[in-house]
């Protein structure tokens, strides 16, 4: 089992508060992703989780514990580091078997020269090498345990790293931003990587990172945080079509989703630039930022007035997808539009085009950032 | 590389080679010393070595040993009678003692008191180590005499621990140890905490290993400085001859019937100067070694 609650957590440093007022529900086995922009909180709330900090007030359950005064040594959690942080002295087995050392030998076992004359040691230290060497062949790490930490790749650290959390099967999995220190290529790699070692431990995950792209990859379910608040939590698919608020729109997703400024009439008609959506806002007479994803607009020949002009300003061809930087006529936004290679190739910078959207896909939110539902009708 | 090159290189290298023969000449003296007669010493002749002549030597006779014992060549005799003379190697063995207790309680204590204040937050920990940094402006001296009364007062005086216990507290090692830590990654500290390390372990297991370099410097400085001393071992050891530490024991060649017999005492000196460039020197090798142990980013 491996569940872990979060009640009412807050966290401040001096006079500064950290995590406000924050409760989530991790379930047994999920792949939870605590994601968001650098400081707002997520590494403190997984220290919180593993021990390592302590909450200002609120609780933290695991399996319906309650751990607040548990150390972080006795709440079988395992983490894995941004630096990794092996023991630099220590051969990678060495590395593996410590926290199994710690946990298995006790306290006369694990002393020097006498503690090998204790009868139960033999014993342990066998299932103790049983353990490593199934967990190095998992990682693919077995030709690697008689290294030191120093001469290995970072890519191969990391996977000491997690095999150092894997080692001991403990309730749940923290990691603090993994896959930070590897390069791109390999970062992509090792996100495939931990989805299916998720999917064989069946083990609860809790993984903090500010790169959304890893949070929509990878997650069941994804928290996003901003300025020590909780903003959402749901799937990344939820939260991709479906942000709560503005700042969740903006933060998810890549490139960034471009946000026009419009209005709603008594009628709740909503419109921006030239163009009027068919859908009624809920929220009538009113200033609303209106966002649209770079994927829902489209280049197109068509001029009417469900369309606006613009001039590009940089093309960033990807390959498989071109976005397209313009400048909306009026001058008032630099928007991103995604165009498909083949029907965009000859477009350059400077040409002016027509911009349309995809109809049924643009999002609503007011002045103080929160999402306004489209009404039924 | 150009001929101004090796001529400003030339300089460099002729100032150090200076500099070398200046710190080198008391060393190239006292061997020297240690290998000739008394005549040569006196009336500087005879080079590194001198010329090594079987002599009968008069302070030896006077000593008591018969006329064919005390025949021999110079550096036979210089060495042999320094041993004959004074107990060198207990004068050794105590410097042994010393030394190494202080070391190894001066590593007990310091560093679990830099850890505590480079790695743990409690309250009052800029206070700690604010004292730590005062007491480092404290000279010795200024307190050697009240140090002294508190030991004659516990009947302390003429013991190992008159010579050891003062020095337990290295003030300079906890500063040192500090700064070392301070650099060690605060994730590696948490992951040894979620691996189940308590924070004693933490010290001895972790912390310890990956200070390896900066320990040794500490060692360098602390054993230099304790085998050297002459000054403490002087004060409270005031009658003992089997406590005496080896620069308390070359003192012993002053003085007396055979006063300043250079030989002997520059044998002993001999003696007692090369176990510690011996371990300077493999100290050396394994703190070079030490460096590129820690692989850490």
């Amino acid at each position: 089992m491996g569940t872990i609650s979060l009640k009412n957590i807050s966290k401040s440093f001096g006079s500064t508060q950290v995590l406000n007022n924050l409760n989530v529900d991790i379930n047994d086995g999920e792949f939870l992703t605590l994601v968001g922009p650098s400081g707002c909180g997520k590494s403190t709330l997984l220290r919180i989780i593993a021990g390592l900090e302590q909450q200002t007030s609120g609780d933290v359950l695991i399996d319906n514990k309650n751990v607040n005064r548990v150390r972080a040594s006795e709440r079988d959690l395992a983490m894995v580091f941004q630096s990794y942080a092996l023991y630099p002295h220590l051969t990678v087995r060495r590395n593996l078997e410590t926290p199994l050392r710690l946990r298995d030998y006790n306290a006369f076992e694990r002393l020097p020269l006498i503690g090998n004359f204790s009868p139960s040691k033999k014993e342990k230290t066998e299932s103790i090498n049983q353990l490593v060497n199934k967990t190095s062949e998992t990682l693919k790490i077995s030709e690697l345990l008689d290294r030191k930490p120093g001469q290995l790749s970072g890519g191969q650290r990391q996977r000491v790293a997690l095999g150092r959390a894997m080692v001991r099967e403990p309730v749940a999995f923290l990691m603090d931003e993994p896959l930070s220190n590897l390069d791109a290529a390999l970062r992509v790699h090792m996100r495939s990587e931990l989805s299916e070692l998720h999917n064989s431990l069946k083990t609860t995950f809790v993984y903090v990172t500010h790169d959304q792209a890893e949070a929509l990859t990878m997650s069941s379910r994804m928290a996003v945080m901003i300025d020590g608040n909780l903003l959402q939590l749901d799937t990344p698919e939820e939260v991709y079509d479906n942000p709560s608020s503005l700042s969740v729109a903006q933060f998810v997703g890549s490139p960034k989703i471009n946000i026009f400024k419009g209005t709603s009439d008594s009628g709740g008609t909503v419109g921006f630039l030239n163009v009027n959506l068919k859908r009624k806002s809920s929220e009538s007479n009113t200033d609303l930022h209106i966002g649209i994803r770079p994927e829902h607009l489209e280049i197109t020949n068509e001029s009417n007035e469900n369309t606006f002009s613009g001039t590009v300003a940089y093309r960033e061809n990807l390959g498989s997808d071109i976005f397209f930087h313009v400048n909306i006529e009026d001058g008032s936004n630099k928007i991103i539009v995604r165009g498909l290679p083949q029907f965009t190739h000859q477009i350059s910078n400077g040409s002016s085009v027509n911009i349309k959207r995809v109809s049924d896909k643009a999002l609503l939110f007011n002045q103080a950032g929160m999402r306004v539902q489209f009404t039924n009708a | 590389m150009e001929a101004k090159q090796y001529i400003g290189e030339g300089w460099k290298h002729a100032i150090l080679i200076i500099g070398a023969i200046v710190v080198m000449l008391p060393f190239y003296m006292m061997v020297s010393m240690s290998l000739k007669s008394q005549q040569e010493i006196q009336s500087i002749s005879g080079g590194l070595i001198g010329a090594q002549e079987t002599q009968t030597f008069p302070v030896c006779v006077k000593t008591g040993y018969s006329e064919e014992t005390c025949t021999m060549k110079p550096y036979q005799y210089n060495y042999w009678f320094a041993f004959e003379k004074a107990p060198i190697p207990r004068y050794l063995m105590n410097g042994v003692i010393v030394t190494l207790s202080i070391f190894i309680i001066q590593v007990l204590v310091a560093l679990p008191c830099a850890y505590a204040l480079a790695k743990l937050r409690f309250y009052g920990r800029e206070f700690v180590f604010s004292m730590v940094l005062f007491c480092l402006l404290i000279p010795v001296h200024g307190i050697a005499l009240p140090l002294y009364v508190m030991l004659a007062q516990a009947g302390l005086v003429d013991t190992y621990s008159a010579l050891i216990l003062p020095w337990t507290i290295s003030v300079f090692g906890i500063f040192l140890m500090r700064q070392f830590f301070m650099t060690v990654p605060d994730e590696l500290i948490d992951a040894a905490r979620m691996d189940g390390m308590g924070e004693y372990a933490i010290v001895w297991k972790v912390m310890l290993p990956t200070a390896i370099p900066a320990l040794l410097a500490f060692a360098i400085f602390s054993v230099v400085a304790h085998w050297n001393d002459y000054f403490w071992p002087r004060m409270v050891i005031t009658g003992n001859r089997d406590l005496f530490t080896p620069p308390l024991g070359i003192r012993e060649f002053r003085g007396g019937i055979d006063s300043d017999e250079f030989g002997p005492m520059m044998a002993s000196i001999v003696t007692v100067t090369v176990p510690l460039i011996v371990a300077f020197i493999i100290a050396q090798k394994r703190f070079i070694e030490g460096i590129t142990l820690t692989g850490m980013k």
